[in-house]
């Protein structure tokens, strides 16, 4: 079934702090805005359906599934990605967690676990072992069994440790 | 299959006066899109048949919660976060606070709306049951103006409900100033976050000298609508709940319930563990005066 084809939407965004706009389907989803337009990578697709958390953004500061939110949704916005979370080469502190505690193995989950994290650290900077779990719990990895990402994000909440403080087992398998 | 995106059109008025004059221009013709944490789902998965759609999303109208002397309204853009985060809905209606904390996970409560946690008409939708046991009230709304009635007159049948193709759900209204002592909700899924319900159960009620005095229960994933459970209540009003009442009450629910076979579960396991929330809720009910 061929339909007419349809008109396309100027959508302009805020990307990671800069203005950029695209010409799309006012269907396309954002993620595939920010991957295919943007060549922002970093948002990963896993299941399509909003179960996995892979493709999780901030919008407006919200936490979002960007499989799930049509580019037109989205206009006006800003659109934080991974790739906004370092600052002047300068990781962010959720990122050096992950690192230092060994919150990533394929990466795939990566990038989205760090916007959950984020996101709720914006929330509640003191959440309890309840309230990461809770956060995370949209994000699904099949590697590191969590508990290392939970880890991370417990150590987000401080200062960051890094691994020559850490007691070995807990160190990061290079 | 994924779908064409290019095969879709989607618009956003803006303004709810001009998505209710759009779809009274052209009824049935757009569908309304919220959050779009079930029908971009479908298009996602290639089966998002609706060509034509309209966004809701950051229409400030349908997205309030107010509290007048009787009412609590929650707008039908509610999130539920938004649900999850109002301290009167917390305190007030906290079953609905609760069925909101499970309904998926953050970043789906943060898009998800009431309003098309209602409309989508799943029997296993989390919010339904605890409306059903608040006696909430249900306002549409059209260019032609509102019209209100009680939530448990909406759904009609599998996936079928009264709104018409002009309408929009505007509002969902709770009465105040009436909780019961005894508050009952429990989810029974894969896991706590994500799952859809394989069946879920609210009750609230009131014992009085040893006897039910009221008594409301609903459930999700038992019947083909999100269903009040008035013949099992019909068997527990004005009964002590002894433990030959409970056996006759879960005899009730058995008869009154439809559960199915699907991809979550079986109807033999829905029954059976639907029977057993069931005990659970009137073991708190009798619990509840002593």
């Amino acid at each position: 079934m061929s339909a007419a084809k349809i008109q396309l939407s100027e959508i302009r965004f805020k990307v990671n702090g800069v203005e950029r706009s695209a010409t799309v389907p006012p269907m396309k989803r954002l993620l595939d805005v920010l991957r295919e337009d943007f060549e922002l990578t970093g948002v990963k697709e896993g299941c399509g359906e909003g179960e996995c958390g892979s493709c999780s953004v901030l919008l407006d500061g919200v936490l979002v599934n960007s499989c799930l939110v049509p580019a037109l949704q989205a206009s006006g916005c800003e659109v934080l990605t991974v790739e906004g979370l370092a600052t002047n080469g300068e990781l962010a502190h959720i990122q050096r967690t992950f690192l230092e505690l060994g919150g990533t193995q394929c990466g795939i989950c990566t990038p989205g676990m760090m916007l959950a994290a984020e996101s709720l650290l914006r929330k509640n900077p003191h959440p309890d072992l309840d309230a990461i779990r809770e956060g995370l719990a949209g994000n699904l990895c099949r590697c590191t069994g969590y508990m290392r990402i939970i880890d991370a994000v417990k150590n987000a909440i401080q200062e960051p440790i890094l691994a020559a403080d850490l007691a070995p087992e807990e160190t990061v398998h290079k | 299959m994924r779908s064409n995106v290019s095969e879709y059109e989607f618009i956003a008025p803006g303004s709810l006066d001009a998505v209710l004059a759009l779809l009274s221009a052209e009824p049935g013709a757009w569908t309304p899109m919220a959050g779009g944490t079930e029908l971009m789902v479908a298009l996602g998965a290639g089966r998002l048949e609706q060509r034509k759609l309209v966004s809701l999303w950051g229409i400030g109208e349908l997205r309030g919660i107010t509290a007048s002397a009787d009412w609590l309204t929650i707008g039908a853009g509610a999130t539920y976060t938004d649900i999850r985060e109002n301290a009167a809905i917390a305190k007030e209606f906290p079953l609905l606070a609760r069925s909101a904390s499970w309904t998926g996970a953050i970043a789906n409560q943060n898009r998800g709306t009431l309003g098309g946690n209602i409309v989508n008409a799943s029997p296993a939708a989390d919010s339904p049951p605890v409306l059903l046991v608040y006696e909430a009230e249900i306002e549409l709304v059209s260019a032609q103006g509102t019209r209100r009635m009680n939530y448990s007159e909406f759904h009609l049948g599998y996936k079928r409900t009264v709104l018409r193709p002009q309408e929009l759900v505007m509002a969902v209204h709770l009465p105040r100033g009436h909780r019961l002592p005894v508050e009952y909700l429990r989810k029974v899924g894969m896991r706590n976050a994500m799952a859809i319900s394989k069946v879920a159960l609210a009750g609230v009620g009131a014992m009085q000298s040893g006897k039910v005095q009221t008594v409301r229960i609903a459930a999700a994933s038992l019947r083909e609508t999100p269903a009040r459970l008035s013949v099992t209540e019909g068997v527990l009003l004005g009964h002590a709940l002894t433990s030959d009442r409970i056996q006759a009450a879960r005899k009730a629910l058995l008869q009154e319930v439809k559960p199915i076979d699907d991809l979550r579960s079986t109807a033999n396991y829905r029954a059976h563990v639907a029977a057993n929330l069931l005990e659970e809720f009137l073991n708190q009910m009798a619990a509840s005066e002593s």
